[in-house]
């Protein structure tokens, strides 16, 4: 069997390459969703060793860069609860609120007791040690988190943990693409679909892409190998006029996906309307608790309301995420907006457009 | 000494410290000046001096390959040999939590004797302080050491276009096995830390001449370190990715917390820029000294992007390495 590694150094890479550099193609934008492409792609140098002609979009990137900064700031306000423990993942840590410079890095500091868990099965053991603290896990994620966190609210409803709640701020990845696609200007033309989403969902999910939008959409994994694979699959694609959907992520994905998994977050969880940072409201694109496991919902167990609307006005982000704008022409590129202190996603995702053109500073195109 | 934890009496000054001086501390470093138990050490050194000081912060307090005694006693006595000291006197105040395991304090006192005694630097004068319970993590220490100055001049200003960058051996082990023992992901790994005292490795790069600067990547990795070369000067820092030593095991759990083995901290490892002339010797040199044996030439000084270091990737790609912002952070997506 071939390990991960010898798909990062993919024998014939080099040959692939050479494959797509003779391609002959018009001007092509391709976008990938997810944001551990985003960081493989920078990883590897492969915007430099691309074709002029072939620009990759970066999508909306992780699930945490789009939490909206209305919820941050209520989970800010949250995390002043007396007694309260909130447990989270790491990348939560820096996202901002309304307020750049308020985040659950800066609130830690100010005494809030946040600790960052590797599973959600975590805080159940960190809930199970302090019976007499509310412990509240911030569930954020896409499918991939989803089914572990549906499991967290079944283990706490079996172990009877009345103090464990959750927050659930998972969202699904079809639905924003539906509506990216539906964003007037966008000019997409084949989307590299998100491996460890359709692990769980399955290349099926996506099935919808060539089917009712005519875009070619390959599912890929993430090391260099997978994404040269899948850049050429998705240029033969464009090139013959012949959108389809392809797997090369088959090792780890099937077409049906993990029906485990989707029964479990089933049996827990339910679509709902949602709103994303930058990109607004997406109807049934978020995830919430079913009816009957309320009692471990921590938004009505502590009055969680976020303001409808909070963005800094300025905000860019929805059009640079389209590839309309690109980020020094938002108004608040490297001024109110910086690595340090995000406003919108595209500069709070390490290698999202804004950051990278923020850090970089237009040396990547000398290279 | 018949309790078995630290508690607030045995940082009173009194009876408690005195015990725990004469029978816990003297005993693990005995020399001299310490012996002499003054206010502070007298010492005979002449000419130049390196003088420098860390504080010891890390969780866990033992982790694979080394433990918070150990680290700093390294942290200190490489500083020193990076700046082209020999390190011969180290003080060390502990910080311990009321509550403290004495076995524990036993243990990582013995790694700092052994860690000393390696590194020939003598342990010389001391504090011991000792924190309510919560008011601190178990144990902090801070060291400070002084070394006769043998390598003079050694500075990134002298850096020149073709110099080669050389390093000592693997990147990033000490980061990704502390992160991986944080978070109780250690089983069935090889994870180490690298941490180590560097005076050898010094010495056997800076005999052998041409060598630049020398640094010890600690926290903020490889690229970090790089990057304060090469930020604000006229030549630009490039990589091979191909030719950078990574252990499996740190590439391992560095996918696993979605981190990067170049931003990991390392606490045996030296950085060396080297006239490109001498960088052959070096190497081998490095390679022939204990610690050294996967010595690599990973990069070279170059005009191509001046203030940047470039990661050349095995693709044919090219990457910017910026400075880590922030503390590095497991990743979920």
């Amino acid at each position: 069997m071939l390990s991960e590694a010898d798909f990062r150094r993919l024998p014939g890479s080099d040959r692939l390459l050479r494959a797509i550099r003779e391609m002959e193609l018009p001007e092509v934008r391709l976008m990938e969703v997810c944001g551990t492409h985003t960081m493989a792609i920078a990883q590897a140098g492969l915007k430099q060793l691309l074709p002029a002609q072939i620009h990759l979009l970066s999508g909306p990137g992780c699930p945490v860069c789009v939490t909206p900064a209305g919820v941050m700031d209520e989970i800010l306000r949250l995390s002043e609860t007396p007694g309260l423990i909130l447990t989270t993942y790491g990348d939560l840590m820096r996202v901002p609120g309304s307020d750049p410079e308020d985040s659950l890095q800066r609130r830690k500091a100010l005494g809030a007791d946040v600790r960052w868990v590797y599973s959600p099965m975590d805080s159940l053991d960190i809930a199970r040690e302090n019976p007499e603290r509310q412990v509240v896990f911030l569930g954020v994620g896409f499918e991939t988190t989803a089914p572990g966190t549906a499991l967290a609210v079944l283990e706490a409803k079996r172990r009877g943990l009345g103090n464990f709640s959750l927050l659930c701020l998972l969202k699904q990845t079809p639905p924003a693409l539906r509506a990216l696609i539906a964003q007037p200007g966008f000019r997409v033309d084949g989307f590299l679909c998100p491996g460890h989403v359709a692990t769980i969902a399955g290349a099926e999910a996506f099935r919808f892409l060539p089917e009712e939008y005519g875009l070619p959409a390959v599912v890929s994994g993430f090391e260099a190998g997978d994404l040269l694979v899948s850049l050429y699959k998705l240029l033969c694609q464009i090139r013959d006029g012949a959108p389809t959907l392809e797997n090369e992520y088959t090792r780890a994905v099937s077409p049906q996906g993990n029906q485990a998994a989707q029964a479990l977050m089933a049996q827990v969880l339910e679509p709902s309307d949602d709103l994303w940072r930058g990109l607004g409201d997406i109807p049934a694109s978020g995830l919430r608790l079913r009816q009957e496991f309320q009692d471990y919902d921590a938004a009505r167990r502590f009055s969680f309301s976020p303001a409808p609307r909070s963005e800094l006005p300025g905000c860019r982000c929805g059009q640079i995420i389209c590839g309309q704008l690109s980020p020094a022409d938002c108004p608040l590129f490297g001024k109110r907006c910086q690595p340090e202190h995000p406003v919108g996603p595209c500069m709070v995702s390490s290698e999202g457009a804004c950051a990278a053109a923020y850090k970089y500073g237009g040396v990547e195109e000398c290279l | 000494m018949n309790q078995d934890i630290i508690t607030l009496d045995h940082g009173s000054g009194g009876r408690h410290t005195a015990q725990l001086i004469e029978e816990l501390l003297l005993p693990a470093f005995h020399n001299d000046a310490l012996s002499a138990l003054g206010d502070g050490a007298t010492l005979n050194l002449s000419g130049p001096l390196v003088f420098s000081t860390d504080s010891f912060v890390v969780d866990p307090i033992f982790f694979p390959g080394g433990d918070i005694g150990k680290l700093s006693v390294c942290g200190t006595v490489n500083d020193l040999a990076m700046c082209g000291g020999v390190p011969r006197y180290l003080s060390l105040s502990f910080l311990i939590e009321e509550g403290f395991p004495l076995a524990d304090l036993r243990r990582v006192v013995d790694s700092i004797a052994r860690t000393a005694q390696e590194a020939g630097a003598e342990i010389v004068t001391g504090d011991t302080k000792v924190v309510e319970r919560g008011k601190g993590d178990g144990l902090y220490i801070n060291t400070a050491g002084i070394g006769t100055l043998a390598w003079p001049g050694l500075s990134p200003d002298g850096i020149q276009v073709g110099d080669d960058v050389i390093i000592s051996g693997s990147i990033g082990d000490h980061g990704a096995a502390v992160m991986m023992a944080r978070n109780g992901l250690l089983e069935g790994s090889a994870l180490s830390s690298d941490c180590r005292p560097l005076h050898a490795l010094a010495r056997a790069a800076l005999e052998c001449g041409g060598v630049r600067v020398l640094r010890d990547p600690t926290r903020g990795g490889v690229a970090t370190t790089l990057n304060e070369f090469a930020q604000n000067r006229s030549f630009s820092i490039e990589l091979d990715e191909d030719a950078l030593p990574i252990n499996a095991s740190t590439a391992a759990a560095c996918g696993l917390l979605g981190l990067e083995p170049l931003y990991c901290a390392n606490e045996g490892k030296l950085l060396a820029v080297v006239d490109t002339e001498r960088s052959e010797a070096v190497l081998e040199a490095l390679r022939s000294t204990p610690g050294g044996e996967q010595a690599a030439r990973i990069g070279r000084v170059t005009s191509r992007a001046p203030g940047k270091v470039i990661l050349n990737t095995f693709l044919g790609g090219g990457r910017v390495l910026s400075m880590l912002t922030g503390a590095q952070l497991p990743r979920i997506c």
